[in-house]
């Protein structure tokens, strides 16, 4: 239920506390996989949207689900940036960090902003847990963190005390530490708790004695924020445009926009996924809204999964598959198949480190050209690439567009960064989405035959006749077709000529597309390109070069093939093209085949995205 | 606009019934038949062609979906929808077909390249399922349209291209495969057992799930004889055909039977050694598929004693009727989908 909340009180405990006012803050929350961090910084990034900030989140996770409890790869965090202005990062490295453990505090102490505050639960610092990390000596109690503010809380001590009149044992008590750090960190935000106490009550609601160990913890938290009387902060809402918002994530982003995508085209939708990390959510997303008529198939495998979604593509349903990586590899055949078959199909990539199963929970942006060239033959598809969590949603409806007036798969790249990271969102009205008309053929279209392969002569569509559909029986394969009959032809001239028809019914969409558009300053003689989820670090970049008087000019590609028809000429306008990427320069081969253009390339693979700072250092050395 | 309706709520055709005034002539396509003369597919084409108007379904709501080797050319000669697709995956692009929509009726048709190797793995699984298809899997013994190379069912020691010194591998029994990959229908027969063979494909259209079907299929190229032993005209005595709730006799008169023996495999003996009441009843309907196994099992190759016919044939949860039930349920308990309070739901916040 869409809940409304009065407006925000900065001073929620009416406690007359002075507040020091931010503009924005970053926080780190780091702990064990099992000290429940992610779930400490989604409730925090919850409460704070709900308060009015604009944000950016990072979730950072192993692929093990329980690493050994205590070292070093078993390191969960979660960062969050809000502010009272809009913001497009998750923040370079935090001011604040909350670190559960001294695996977490060694992991994560070298990103914490010098003079910052680090929070630290002071009951895991033992000697055991120190030297599983290679501690010689715990350095709450030497120098080493001279350089910070340092509060240490006894966090496990004070969880247990908060719960014990429950009826949980000493172990299971314990768990609720995290809401009891959550606590202080809402005390020191001015961030109310109510909304986490409904929330917490929700969904231990069968479990009443967890609910209320944690409302405890959480309270206790608060309460030792202000008897203790911790530095209490405030950032105000940001001004954002007048609308209703709710937070959003890229995979839920995605699932809602083919939800979308299917009603606004009166297409039912069936998924066939195989789960695969960071891909999974939608999968687990799309499973829930069967009212819609949304048929999810979990596959045996990922080429099952491909091949079912083009099976019910085959018979008049919007086919969906969704993976990552790995999954792609896999596919390749059956979307060759589908390019020849020329069916409407989406197939989401979720990016992620490679190569090989690579980094499952990290983000990178390399199957770009695995996505334009990934499959024998001439095979080309329209690429569709979301930039941000919420553009996920309009890459989704963008994506089945596409797909469905041109007939063709086309491949839509996420990445895990967009996947898991959230931000606020604007939610569109329903009336303003996009209409996508669907014709079903109905009728032959060769005197008394239906030819599957005679094309509209704008779009190059050939018809869509789907099964039980009297008169229309055909049959479509792999094998080369004869145009317009569909036939198989193994005839020389003919191949050419489908060729030459594919390749220009993908290129023609480039006049059904937005142009790239640019922003920055007007004389400006160099233009930084990018695409997919680098927007936010490239904006932040480019806004601080211009605060400094650096003239520079941005623009995010959000189609990559056929890319807009006025790239070339946009590009073409300035001396120098940067193109920042998470991936060794894929973009920047595809601009210099396409356009002649020798662009500059920066380039990291770490599994993070760019650091707004690292990247505005980058671009300035390139500038001179 | 086409009257279409893409997501099936027209209810679900049932496979047998009604009256139908289509002949074989409206299964025929345009397509000029391109197996090699002699080959057994021709057969099986013609009887499915034979099979298919008796069924009293519409033209437009049959699909049949392959996937690569001889036998996938199938759907070309086809009159009704129809997809080839790619090596293997015949039985995914099939589940989509038939979960998107429940009314048609769709058919695989594969080999035993096709479906036991490069596809293995979807063939088990679409029978796991008991997603509504048919499975017609061609089995010759050998890659044909690869021109001769040893199949998962060649019988060890098979001398092929690719093996000169003999195939070290042993083969599947695709009855005992699809027993075990918990199939609700599974049949055998052969490709010019003319009356035997319509009789099973009927059967198979029948039955709503899963049905798969192995038919003996002679490649007359590269593997010519592989069944004669069976299918010939000596083999009459290794023909064992399967009749639900009748005795499993076969041989000349009837004179040989299929018993249980202590040791709890079946095996063969003379009838009048036994007796009629010592002879195993043939029970297609029993719920664990035990029997059937051991049936499947009777005989190593097509030389010895070969059981024909139905092995098993019982009714559980089709997966396409699953899914609809909660797509059903869904929309009664929730209402039909709304958009807009889709994208509103959760927590949310008002600006200005």
């Amino acid at each position: 239920m869409a809940a409304q909340i009065a407006p925000p009180d900065s001073d929620p405990a009416g406690s007359g506390t002075e507040r020091t006012e931010l503009d924005r803050v970053v926080i780190r929350f780091a702990g064990d996989s099992g000290d429940g961090m992610q779930l400490t910084g989604d409730r925090f990034t919850s409460v704070s949207a709900f308060f009015g900030n604009d944000l950016s989140t990072l979730p950072d996770y192993p692929a093990e689900i329980r690493a050994p409890a205590g070292t070093l790869a078993g390191v969960s965090a979660f960062q969050i940036h809000f502010s009272d202005h809009d913001i497009l990062t998750p923040g370079d490295q935090p001011g604040v960090l909350v670190a559960m453990n001294p695996a977490a505090l060694k992991a994560n102490l070298k990103d914490l902003l010098p003079g910052g505050l680090l929070i630290v639960n002071e009951d895991a610092f033992d000697k055991r847990n120190l030297e599983k990390v290679g501690y010689a000596s715990n350095p709450l109690d030497d120098d080493s963190l001279e350089g910070y503010q340092v509060t240490r809380i006894p966090m496990t001590k004070m969880t247990i005390a908060a719960v014990k009149d429950s009826s949980l044992n000493k172990k299971e008590a314990e768990r609720s530490k995290n809401m009891l750090a959550l606590g202080v960190i809402c005390w020191m935000y001015g961030r109310p708790l109510e909304s986490t106490i409904a929330w917490l009550e929700k969904k231990f609601s069968k479990k009443p004695d967890i609910a209320n160990a944690n409302i405890a913890a959480l309270k206790a938290g608060h309460a030792f924020g202000e008897t203790a009387e911790l530095a209490a902060y405030s950032v105000k809402p940001a001004i954002l445009a007048p609308g209703t918002y709710r937070r959003i994530t890229g995979n839920q982003a995605i699932a809602f926009g083919l939800i979308a995508a299917s009603v606004q085209s009166k297409v039912p939708l069936l998924l066939g996924s195989y789960p695969i990390t960071p891909a999974s959510d939608i999968l687990h997303e799309l499973s829930r809204y069967k009212n819609f008529g949304v048929r999810t198939i979990q596959a045996e495998d990922e080429i099952a999964a491909i091949s079912m979604a083009i099976g019910a593509s085959f018979s008049g349903h919007l086919g969906v598959t969704t993976t990552s990586g790995p999954g792609l590899d896999l596919k390749s055949e059956a979307l060759g198949l589908a390019v020849s078959l020329e069916l409407p199909l989406l197939v989401i990539d979720i990016q992620r480190g490679g190569p090989s199963t690579g980094l499952p929970t990290k983000t990178e942006q390399s199957d770009l050209l695995h996505a334009m060239y990934g499959r024998h033959g001439e095979s080309p598809l329209p690429i569709v690439a979301s930039y941000s969590p919420p553009s996920c949603f309009w890459a989704a409806i963008e994506g089945a567009r596409l797909a469905l007036k041109y007939m063709t798969p086309v491949i839509i790249l996420s990445d895990g960064y967009l996947a898991n990271g959230a931000e606020p969102w604007r939610i569109p009205a329903v009336e303003k989405l996009p209409q996508i008309p669907v014709r079903f053929a109905s009728q032959p279209n060769a005197g008394e035959d239906f030819w599957p392969y005679l094309r509209d002569e704008t779009t190059l569509a050939r018809p869509w006749a789907i099964p039980g559909t009297p008169g229309l029986e055909h049959r479509i394969g792999g094998l080369e077709k004869a145009d317009g009959t569909g036939n198989i032809s193994y005839d020389p001239d003919n191949h050419n000529l489908m060729t030459l028809l594919r390749q220009a019914k993908i290129k023609a969409i480039e006049e059904d597309i937005d142009p790239l558009e640019w922003d920055g300053d007007d004389d400006a003689k160099v233009l930084v390109l990018g695409w997919g989820s680098t927007y936010g670090s490239i904006g932040a970049a480019c806004r601080r070069l211009r605060l400094r008087g650096i003239k520079v000019a941005r623009a995010h590609l959000k189609h990559l093939n056929p890319f807009p028809k006025n790239t070339g000429e946009l590009l073409s306008r300035f001396d120098k093209v940067i193109i920042p990427e998470m991936n060794m320069g894929q973009l920047s081969k595809l601009i210099r085949a396409d356009f002649l253009i020798d662009v500059i390339s920066i380039n990291q693979v770490k599994g993070l995205p760019f650091r707004a700072g690292d990247l505005e250092a980058e671009i300035e050395r390139h500038l001179s | 606009m086409s009257e279409q309706d893409p997501t099936g709520e027209r209810g679900i055709t049932e496979a047998t019934g009604g009256v139908s005034t289509l002949t074989r002539g409206d299964f025929m396509s345009d397509q000029e038949v391109r197996w090699c003369p002699g080959c057994g597919d021709y057969a099986i084409l013609a009887a499915v062609q034979s099979v298919l108007p008796s069924l009293g379904i519409p033209r437009e709501k049959f699909v049949f979906v392959s996937g690569i080797g001889c036998s996938s050319r199938f759907p070309y000669y086809m009159n009704t929808y129809g997809m080839h697709s790619i090596h293997g995956r015949a039985p995914a692009f099939a589940t989509g077909i038939a979960t998107a929509r429940p009314d048609l009726n769709v058919w695989v048709v594969t080999g035993d390249g096709d479906g036991l190797s490069i596809g293995g793995n979807h063939l088990i699984h679409a029978l796991r399922r008991n997603v509504n298809l048919k499975i017609l899997l061609f089995n010759n013994q050998i890659y044909g349209l690869t021109k001769g190379q040893y199949s998962p069912t060649s019988e060890r020691g098979k001398i092929t291209k690719s093996t000169p010194f003999g195939s070290l591998e042993a083969p599947f029994n695709p009855v005992s495969l699809a027993l075990a990959a918990e199939a609700t229908f599974v049949a055998r027969t052969y490709d010019v057992e003319r009356k035997h063979l319509p009789e099973i494909l009927r059967r198979a259209a029948a039955h709503r799930g899963s049905a798969f079907v192995e038919i003996y299929q002679n490649c007359n190229i590269f593997n010519d004889g592989a069944f004669v032993g069976l299918t010939g005209k000596g083999g009459s005595g290794n023909r064992v055909y399967l009749e639900h709730d009748k005795p499993i006799l076969f041989g000349p008169d009837n004179s040989k039977g299929v018993r249980m023996g202590v040791d709890g495999a079946l095996e063969v003996v003379n009838v009048a050694d036994v007796g009629l009441e010592g002879i195993m009843v043939h029970d297609e309907h029993h719920e664990s598929q035990s029997l059937a196994y051991a049936l499947s099992r009777l005989a190593s190759g097509p030389t010895m004693p070969t059981p024909l016919g139905v092995f098993r044939d019982v009714e559980h949860p089709v997966y396409g009727d699953g899914i609809e039930h909660q797509l059903r349920t869904a929309a009664e308990q929730q209402g039909p989908g709304d958009l807009s309070k889709l994208l509103n739901s959760g927590d949310t916040w008002t600006v200005g």
